[in-house]
């Protein structure tokens, strides 16, 4: 609770901090901003995912077909699936943090339909684009 | 860089923590241009996934190397990574609060935002030349 400050002495390092995290009842808006943030960090880690295909699909042969196989199995696609949504999430969330730079929708209602519209709207857009892929086949 | 070159001495004191790294306004500019510019490019960039699905390997090098599907990828590389270093950046500065371990993980941050950036981007453009 008491995060000590870099250089802090000794009773600086114990005085005493309100709680927040403790006693705080998640509400819908605090918890999709860390997930928002959550999201963001996941997408920053799967961009090695991306990294790896171009590498693989320039790189040709081998490392290709190995690329395409991992990313064709059940994990790979479970990942891809992941990773869609966390894009989509992020991407609305995004949006609606770009509403909120306008200043509008942080009153009561909006800012709770908001937070809804991005949650199910993730959900849809993830939903719908994988459809896609697979009616395409 | 837009900044006037400083003096060492108030420059070493920012390095240890000691003051503002006058950063602040541009990263954050920087982070809202590039999630606008993400907006369609994230989009761009899905259509391109969905359209390399039923490809063999053949047709994939050639999707990725035609001029615009290449263009709207490099595109929406290089303004992702950027987005995703100063992401990045704002988790470390809120979560990490040792100095050594933050002073690295910055600098990790960096160094892997740049490694992935080029990385993508070369093997596009090694797929648009070739």
């Amino acid at each position: 609770m008491a995060e000590p400050e870099f250089g802090a002495s000794g009773i600086e390092e114990r005085r005493p901090l309100s709680p927040h995290l403790q006693i705080y009842r998640p509400m819908l808006t605090m918890t999709m901003s860390i997930a928002h943030r959550i999201t963001g960090a996941a997408l920053y880690f799967g961009t090695v995912l991306l990294a790896w295909f171009l590498i693989a699909v320039s790189a040709g042969g081998g490392t290709y077909d190995a690329a395409a196989y991992c990313l064709n199995s059940i994990a790979g696609k479970l990942i891809l699936f992941g990773f869609t949504w966390a894009l989509f999430h992020h991407l609305l969330g995004g949006i609606r943090h770009a509403i909120w730079d306008a200043g509008h929708g942080l009153e009561y209602p909006q800012r709770e339909w908001l937070a809804r519209a991005t949650l199910f709207g993730a959900i849809v857009l993830t939903v719908t684009v994988w459809t896609i892929a697979y009616l395409g086949y | 860089m837009a900044r006037r070159p400083a003096p060492v001495r108030p420059a070493m004191r920012r390095m240890r923590f000691l003051g503002s790294a006058n950063s602040g306004t541009a990263d954050a500019w920087n982070m809202r241009i590039t999630s606008v510019a993400l907006v369609p490019l994230s989009i761009a960039f899905v259509a391109i996934v969905l359209s390399l699905l039923d490809k063999d390997y053949a047709a994939v090098r050639a999707e990725l190397g035609h001029p615009l599907p290449a263009i709207l990828m490099f595109l929406f590389i290089l303004s992702g990574v950027f987005h995703m270093k100063l992401g990045m950046q704002s988790i470390i500065d809120d979560y990490v609060h040792a100095a050594q371990l933050r002073k690295w993980a910055l600098i990790a941050n960096l160094f892997f935002s740049v490694c992935v950036g080029l990385a993508c981007t070369c093997a596009v453009l090694k797929l648009s030349v070739t």
